[in-house]
């Protein structure tokens, strides 16, 4: 983990509600896919946890939503603005169990951390599908961008305005998978380990308080002990899940 | 001696900065960041007899300057503490640390603090009766001056180490609980804990966090803090450790000049994790601009 000041060189609108924003600084502590970063806001007093969707020698990518008065004013950050951001939380995912044929399942603004996952496997030479999931057309984003990197890309949408009609779960079961990756709200998730046939990983959500395991804000309970989503998760094993409900 | 230096019930500490209970775990996830030997001391994570998960999530919501948090003491329990959470910390803290110890019931306080008066490792206890997060125990024995007076009874009884007895702000009068510690036998009081607090979220119409109320941390608390520290350092002879909104080193010394020995820095450290090192290389600036020698000879200053 390190706190700095980042430049924000992008800022744009992907959707109505999805925005990219692309932050210039030391990115040398983001090992990892799948890890997020936390930005400090004026006026507020938590910093706004954000997943990585991509990190070049110098910049990092994160997509977000538009869903409350912080990334409300994010959103209409010019650029140049500087942001005081701790970057590298979490775990990330851990590509060294993927097998060669690694399936990946997003779902709304879980798609992002999936993109440099993709990335990272491709790269390793892996042969990877991906299943974006949203609710309707004008919320699909991202897909020219993993096909660009050499992925099989599949989309569904709730409403079947565009893709496939209905959720990621109903591409999965024709795909040949080896491990499966996934990002998304949390019936997506339970949905695709109900319907998984190999292992794979989760990336989960919480309110947090800090993003570095110190307030025990964003705690669960797993099969393998209790954990913090934000230090050691966001991302757990299919098995060591334990549903709650 | 240096311009930073107190002593906090027979422990002299480089500075009176403490990182405050709960906000700093054990100590480790901090000291990859700096080296947390520059701190005062810093109290560990609330520590009960049995291991605790808390309380279910959402555990946390934001606020104007301030955050609310119900966890609800989860810890791993004194048994690990001692046997696992201690020996890392050594790898990274060489000074004593203050053991943050809860309860929910008076034998309960009395079982984890012998355990850890055990520990040399161990400078201070810091009782917590103050905790608004559980049922049963934690806040209502700070919230009756004969109930902390029994656990602090309790605890002196088991333990040689300075007892410190941390209180609630949730009381109608703060001066009389801290009174009854003071002639139970305790070595100090620190105060403030959290101010219980609620959200609501508009979307869902119902509470952000699972427990619905929790305790109401940061700088919006800290007049309260300075208030309630002043009130008690006048009426007690012990030690005061002074804490609720700490985020600067001009806030130390306002704390210290009510009434406080040592400064607590809580919630401020979620949110900038470095705050602690920072204030303490900000205070001899600050100092010369008000014009203090020595921050032992401002504690109380304010009559």
């Amino acid at each position: 983990m390190k706190q700095g000041f980042y430049k924000i060189t992008e800022n744009t609108a992907l959707t109505d509600t999805v925005f990219k924003m692309v932050l210039e600084g030391d990115v040398s502590d983001i090992k990892n896919s799948g890890e997020f970063i936390n930005i400090k806001l004026d006026g507020k007093y938590l910093r706004r946890p954000i997943s990585v969707c991509d990190v070049s020698d110098n910049t990092v990518t994160i997509i977000y939503k538009v869903v409350g008065v912080g990334t409300e004013q994010m959103s209409k950050m010019p650029l140049g603005t500087m942001l005081d951001v701790l970057v590298g939380l979490g775990n990330g995912y851990d590509t060294s169990k993927s097998g060669d044929k690694p399936l990946l399942l997003g779902g709304g603004v879980g798609v992002p951390p999936l993109y440099n996952l993709a990335k990272r496997l491709i790269s390793q030479g892996k042969k990877v599908s991906v299943i974006l999931g949203f609710n309707e057309k004008d919320e699909i984003f991202y897909e020219k961008e993993f096909k660009d990197l050499g992925a099989e890309v599949f989309v569904t949408t709730v409403d079947g305005s565009y893709g496939t009609k209905g959720f990621v779960t109903d591409v999965m079961q024709n795909i040949d998978y080896t491990y499966f990756y996934t990002c998304g709200p949390e019936p997506m998730l339970k949905a695709i380990y109900k319907a998984s046939t190999t292992s794979g990983q989760m990336s989960f959500e919480e309110r947090m308080g800090c993003g570095f395991g110190a307030c025990m804000g964003c705690s669960c309970k797993t099969l393998t002990g209790y954990k913090r989503i934000c230090k050691d998760g966001p991302v757990m094993e299919k098995e060591e899940i334990l549903w709650e409900d | 001696m240096g311009r930073l230096n107190v002593n906090l019930c027979g422990i002299k500490l480089d500075n009176p900065i403490i990182p405050a209970s709960g906000t700093f775990g054990y100590g480790y996830e901090f000291a990859e960041l700096y080296d947390i030997n520059v701190l005062g001391t810093f109290s560990f994570k609330g520590t009960t007899k049995d291991p605790r998960f808390g309380n279910p999530t959402p555990r946390i919501a934001e606020c104007s300057a301030g955050m609310i948090n119900a966890v609800g003491l989860q810890n791993p329990g004194v048994e690990k503490v001692v046997s696992e959470e201690l020996p890392k910390l050594a790898k990274c803290f060489n000074k004593k640390v203050m053991a943050n110890v809860s309860g929910f019931a008076v034998e309960d306080y009395a079982y984890t603090c012998e355990k850890l008066d055990k520990c040399d490792q161990v400078g201070w206890l810091e009782v917590n009766v103050s905790c608004p997060n559980v049922h049963g125990g934690g806040m209502s024995f700070g919230t009756n001056p004969e109930a902390a007076a029994e656990v602090t009874r309790a605890v002196k009884k088991v333990t040689t180490k300075p007892v410190i007895i941390k209180l609630s702000p949730n009381v109608t009068d703060i001066v009389s609980i801290a009174k009854a510690c003071e002639e139970a036998g305790a070595d100090g009081i620190s105060l403030i804990n959290t101010l219980l607090g609620m959200r609501i979220d508009l979307r869902t119409k119902k509470p952000v966090i699972a427990n619905k109320m929790g305790g109401f941390s940061g700088s919006a608390i800290f007049p309260v803090a300075v208030r309630m520290v002043y009130q008690v350092a006048n009426a007690v002879k012990i030690p005061v450790v002074g804490m609720g909104g700490v985020s600067s080193a001009e806030d130390v010394i306002e704390i210290m000049l009510a009434g406080a020995t040592a400064v607590q820095v809580g919630a401020a450290n979620l949110v900038d994790p470095y705050i602690c090192r920072d204030i303490i290389n900000n205070l001899p600036a600050v100092m010369d601009k008000y014009g203090i020698n020595n921050l032992s000879e401002i504690i109380g200053g304010v009559k």
